[in-house]
């Protein structure tokens, strides 16, 4: 299980704030507060700042790497702010976020995975629009996993997004991701998975309810990552009851460590 | 409950079925049909919309009002008379060049049609030119536009500056949204107003209109 935390985004109120304001310490304690909390990976994405994103991910990336040592995700649709995020990455091996099958990305971004031997994480959309079935999805999953075969990415660095709609307006969103990854899981064992999936709720009451039932649902087709908010006790709890349901938590330890740091107090 | 109350309701619960035969009663009866649009069909998303607004209704819900709604504009739109046919205004809607997010897009084309509105939906992926070529077909009175990706968003920028070298900006308001769209973007880049969602877009259509 990967769990990459998401709260670096300069699309938040606080965040884009902090970076406003070049407030380090608030920029630090968010990314200690995310590995605490249980974050693999810490995702910087500052995508909103157009005219200055390069400057402000080399700002983010340096000021989280002065007080975390776990690897970084570096989240742009600008190739310019990832190769600069990259290049500065100390700790493990970077994560970027993210390659789609659009000509254009594939171009610019598979050589950035190549050159700081990156995962990567790869959006199920190509250049014809965004998916609507699982057969949509597979067809974007062969031919993307054609070229990062091609290019000698290993299986275990590629990390298929399979794109989460929301069932609010998309009626047969979930069952569309689940079919998904059933399907990829089948053709290519070996590489991982990853999914934002809070978008799965949009519009609708009780948000969460159906957020941690999606975890359930997802990771027990094969889901093994998850981009979220490791600090939301109740997604974190989730989490590690469903691996332990799954039999992915010998002796129930990490289900009981959950227990005892109060994840499950309502 | 009067004739066209009741063609409300029926909007508002999202039952299409009542929607059509109640539309067509008023048809039969010889109800001129702007009037069928604006105190029946119109109305009815019009109890919707401040529900939604207070968290009373989601996005389903408000999804099967439009949807009853369009089956009645469908049979409605036919009627109107060519005199009366200027009367309804036109909004171009697209997402922009390089960005191929629709559900959004779709979203505000919908609760767009429901305000009674002639939508032009472009689609995805549609550049300044495009969109400036549709303004000047449809003689439309809005253009919206939608990115959800902050590539792509300063697209809308170049919209603005065309439609301003082809003379048509003050012909024309421009709304922008999507997720990494802001009221500050909005206000640099010289749009003529931000929409959070698409109940925000048809608010602002219909009061930058009447």
């Amino acid at each position: 299980m990967l769990i990459v935390g998401e709260l670096i985004n300069t699309s938040r109120k606080a965040i884009n704030e902090a970076v406003d304001k070049k407030d380090a310490d608030y920029i630090k304690k968010i990314a200690l507060d995310q590995v605490e909390a249980g974050a693999d990976y810490i995702d910087v994405n500052c995508g909103t700042k157009v005219y200055n994103e390069v400057e402000t991910m080399e700002w983010l990336v340096n000021t989280i790497q002065e007080v975390i040592q776990v690897p970084l995700c570096i989240d742009s649709p600008n190739p310019k702010a990832l190769e600069a995020g990259l290049s500065l990455c100390k700790y493990g091996q970077p994560m970027i976020n993210s390659i789609t099958d659009e000509k254009e990305r594939v171009e610019v971004v598979l050589p950035l995975a190549l050159k700081y031997k990156a995962k990567l994480v790869a959006l199920c959309m190509d250049d014809t629009g965004m998916p609507e079935t699982a057969e949509d999805r597979m067809r974007v999953v062969k031919s993307l996993y054609a070229k990062l075969n091609a290019a000698e990415i290993p299986d275990q660095d590629i990390y298929f997004d399979p794109l989460v709609k929301p069932i609010g307006s998309v009626d047969k969103a979930g069952d569309e991701v689940l079919g998904t990854i059933k399907a990829i899981k089948e053709k290519y064992p070996d590489v991982h998975f990853m999914c934002g999936l809070s978008n799965v709720s949009y519009g609708l009451p009780n948000r969460k309810v159906l957020n941690r039932i999606f975890v359930a649902q997802t990771m027990t087709l094969g889901m093994d990552g998850y981009i979220l908010n490791p600090t939301d006790k109740g997604m974190m709890g989730t989490l590690a009851a469903s691996q332990a349901l799954l039999g992915q938590d010998s002796y129930c330890m990490n289900y009981i460590t959950a227990h005892r740091k109060g994840l499950y107090e309502e | 409950m009067s004739d066209f109350a009741q063609l409300a309701q029926a909007v508002f619960k999202g039952n299409a079925e009542s929607v059509k035969g109640l539309t067509q009663t008023m048809i039969d009866a010889g109800v001129a049909p702007l009037e069928i649009i604006s105190q029946g069909l119109v109305a009815g998303m019009d109890i919707v919309s401040p529900k939604f607004k207070a968290g009373e209704m989601y996005v389903p819900e408000v999804m099967m009002s439009a949807r009853a709604l369009g089956e009645g504009m469908k049979m409605v739109k036919p009627l109107i008379a060519n005199s009366d046919v200027a009367a309804i205004k036109t909004i171009v809607v697209g997402t922009v060049a390089g960005d191929l997010h629709d559900i959004g897009k779709n979203l505000v084309v919908m609760i767009l049609e429901s305000g009674g509105f002639n939508v032009i939906d472009l689609g995805v992926d549609i550049s300044p030119a495009k969109f400036v070529e549709a303004v000047k077909e449809h003689n439309a009175q809005i253009l919206g536009m939608s990115a959800l990706l902050t590539t792509t968003m300063l697209s809308m920028k170049d919209t603005i500056d065309l439609l301003k070298e082809e003379g048509l900006r003050d012909k024309v308001k421009v709304l922008v949204g999507g997720a990494p769209v802001s009221k500050n973007f909005a206000d640099e880049i010289g749009a003529d107003a931000y929409c959070a969602d698409a109940m925000a877009a048809k608010d602002t259509a219909a009061s930058i209109l009447n």
